[in-house]
């Protein structure tokens, strides 16, 4: 792994607009749902960086806003040193399938992202259509070079994806990103629909073929088990915002912010006599429609009271080796 | 003395027939849950988890049909119960708690009629005391405001919120036996854990017996006392929850154990299970682990092991179970 960036997010803001419904009146703008509020990170070459939290956090915000999927409402995103939203922003058609070819997308549903009326070779080879970057007579010969590397048949090509189990399709999935032969790829739990037999295969492919192609990813997750098996640095996002960036390890073995100590302290581990002390949090998540003031866990954190985190909204300190925490608490001593 | 048992299945036997054959998942399944106990049934999707804690109340849906065997609960077969009689018996003596609170509950009625309905099922109360009762059930679950929150209609309420209402409504009547299917499946971690503790709690007060229906191993780690592991419609083994974590002997049971990603203890590479789940139109003859099993010989496809008590309290259906007991223990001197 280099330290070379390939991708660097600067203070970037999504909002979405909540409208009144109506179909006479004009629609007005009544709220804002503030999915993803001013996050900074980057991303090293050939790195796995995790992104996880709880439903509604904004991490699929995050990733979509990154492929201007969504375009984000602000911020800069740099993508090998350019500025993304430029390139997407002058419509110059070139440049953004340029772009597209570089970073892909995997979806958390098998089931829904695959075209059923498409067999699995029109599927595949749909971007050398696109992207034009394979010549016709040797488009069969990388379908099937496609379908080895992750593990499928010849003739799964002609099937349709209805004749396909979960992990199949997740698998077609994966070919399919991998037929533009992305630098960056962002996996959107690609392993949240699967059985724990068939988990374990996809996770071991994705490790593979990072392995054999050196391609970067971005693995978005709320199942912390399978962050630390495959990811080298994590961020943990709540209601918008990072609170805490580490090298996997350190964040595993050390969390320092109070909601990646009780997110680690709530998974279940398979083994009856682990008696751990369990920090259960009480309450919810709140809406990110009017996110809490200050530091935004202070409605939940037991260390609130004492360090004034209503006011003061703690900004992300590096505490030392690239581990990065938003917290009052560990911020002041 | 040996334990009490409240409930025994006996070679329970439950069909589907759908157009395309006999679905057959469950097929002869015996098991016995022992008072105040929780007892785990695990495995993977389509491995007949649910169809047997559906069976139990005798609510399979169609084309589902309870072929043969016996459920004995407190000494009665429930299978040669008039409907009439299941009726007093479903949610006054065996409770159920479904995979998705949301589609359990009415959206068209208040939650606070959907308990009082409950209540007043079983019970003879006026409706005063029926909503009193109602309200203090939403203290039991630690739902704060019950007064005012009891009125509210289930889109009005999140997840883990639905949750502790349908398992409020479960425990209404109190029941002898609750059967928990995958309570806690869509829920966040840190939701899950909140849920988990309120579960444990609440049968340590009730002195209720539960099934736990789970594919997530690390959830029946913490709350079973005993195991019982499920594949293609068999049970392949039964234990203590510790045996079952320390000395799984079953391969099917040690692959699953190992295709875990743990967080307490990062592993290289995940073991796979190779394949997929059979077929349960046509399964594979004799053990139906021995297409996937690494310890497979040619015996495996003749006969059904039976469930086999290798140590005390230890049943295993593996030929060669007595085999793995060995290596287990010289490995333990």
């Amino acid at each position: 792994m280099s330290t070379e960036v390939i991708l660097e997010v600067k203070n970037l803001v999504k909002h979405y607009p909540i409208t009144s419904k109506g179909i006479f009146f004009k629609k007005e703008v009544v709220g804002v749902v503030h999915a993803v509020d001013d996050v900074s990170f980057s991303v090293r070459k050939g790195e796995t960086f995790g992104l996880v939290g709880e439903s509604g956090c904004g991490k699929s915000s995050t990733a979509r806003a990154i492929l201007y999927l969504d375009p984000p409402t602000s911020g800069e995103i740099y993508f090998e040193g350019r500025e993304i939203s430029r390139v997407f922003k002058s419509k110059n058609h070139q440049e953004i399938l340029k772009l597209r070819r570089k970073m892909q997308y995997v979806f958390q549903n098998p089931y829904a992202s695959l075209d059923p009326r498409m067999t699995v070779a029109d599927i595949i080879m749909e971007p050398f259509v696109i992207h034009k970057h394979v010549p016709k007579e040797r488009g069969h010969a990388r379908l099937y070079g496609l379908l080895e590397l992750v593990g499928l048949e010849d003739y799964h090509a002609e099937r349709y994806p209805h004749e396909f189990s979960g992990g199949q399709r997740q698998r077609i999935c994966i070919a399919r990103a991998l037929a533009v032969e992305p630098k960056l790829l962002i996996a959107d739990e690609p392993v949240a629909s699967l059985d724990v037999s068939v988990r374990a295969q996809i996770l071991n492919l994705l490790q593979e073929l990072q392995q054999k192609f050196g391609i970067t990813y971005i693995y978005i997750s709320h199942d912390l088990s399978t962050v630390r098996h495959i990811c080298h640095r994590v961020a943990v996002m709540y209601l918008g915002k990072f609170v805490e960036i580490a090298e996997t390890g350190a964040l595993f073995n050390s969390p320092l912010h109070p909601y990646t100590q009780a997110l680690l302290s709530a998974i279940p581990v398979p083994d009856p006599e682990n008696k751990r002390c369990r920090i259960v949090l009480p309450g919810e998540v709140p809406s990110p429609i009017n996110p809490p003031s200050g530091c935004r866990f202070h409605p939940r954190c037991i260390y609130a009271k004492e360090h004034k985190c209503i006011e003061s909204t703690p900004k992300l300190v590096d505490v030392g080796n690239g581990h990065w925490v938003a917290c009052n608490k560990v911020n002041k001593g | 003395m040996a334990p009490k048992e409240i409930l025994k299945i006996e070679n329970l036997v439950t069909y589907f027939y759908t157009w395309a054959g006999v679905v057959k998942a469950v097929d002869g399944v015996s098991l016995d849950v022992r008072e105040g106990e929780t007892l785990g049934l695990v495995g993977e999707s389509g491995s007949g988890k649910s169809v047997t804690a559906l069976s139990i109340l005798r609510i399979v849906p169609r084309p589902g049909k309870i072929i043969g065997g016996k459920i004995l609960y407190k000494g009665e077969n429930l299978l040669e119960k008039t409907e009439n009689e299941m009726q007093q018996i479903r949610g006054k003596e065996v409770a159920y708690i479904s995979q998705e609170p949301a589609t359990s509950l009415n959206p068209v009625f208040s939650i606070a009629d959907q308990l009082m309905e409950v209540i007043r099922r079983h019970q003879k109360v006026t409706k005063e005391e029926a909503l009193k009762r109602a309200v203090e059930l939403f203290r039991l679950v630690e739902i704060a405001d019950p007064e005012i929150k009891i009125w509210n209609y289930p889109h009005q309420l999140s997840g883990g919120m639905k949750q502790r209402i349908v398992i409020a409504r479960a425990l209404s009547c109190q029941p002898s036996l609750l059967l928990a299917d995958e309570p806690t499946t869509n829920l966040d971690v840190t939701i899950q854990a909140q849920i988990l503790e309120l579960m444990k709690n609440l049968k340590e007060k009730l002195g209720m017996s539960m099934i736990l229906v789970s594919h997530d191993m690390g959830v029946v780690a913490g709350m079973a006392d005993r195991i019982n592991v499920m594949y293609a419609g068999r049970i392949c083994e039964v234990g203590g929850a510790k045996t079952i974590f320390s000395n799984p002997l079953h391969p099917y049971t040690r692959a699953l154990l190992e295709a875990v990603p743990n967080v307490a203890m990062k592993k290289e590479k995940l073991k796979i299970i190779r394949g997929t789940i059979p077929n349960l139109i046509s399964p594979p003859s004799g053990c139906r682990f021995h297409p996937r099993c690494d310890f497979a010989v040619a015996e495996c496809a003749a006969a059904v092991p039976p469930l086999v008590e290798i140590e005390r309290e230890h049943y295993v259906a593996c030929i060669r179970a007595k085999e793995f007991m060995e290596d287990f223990k010289r490995v333990k001197r």
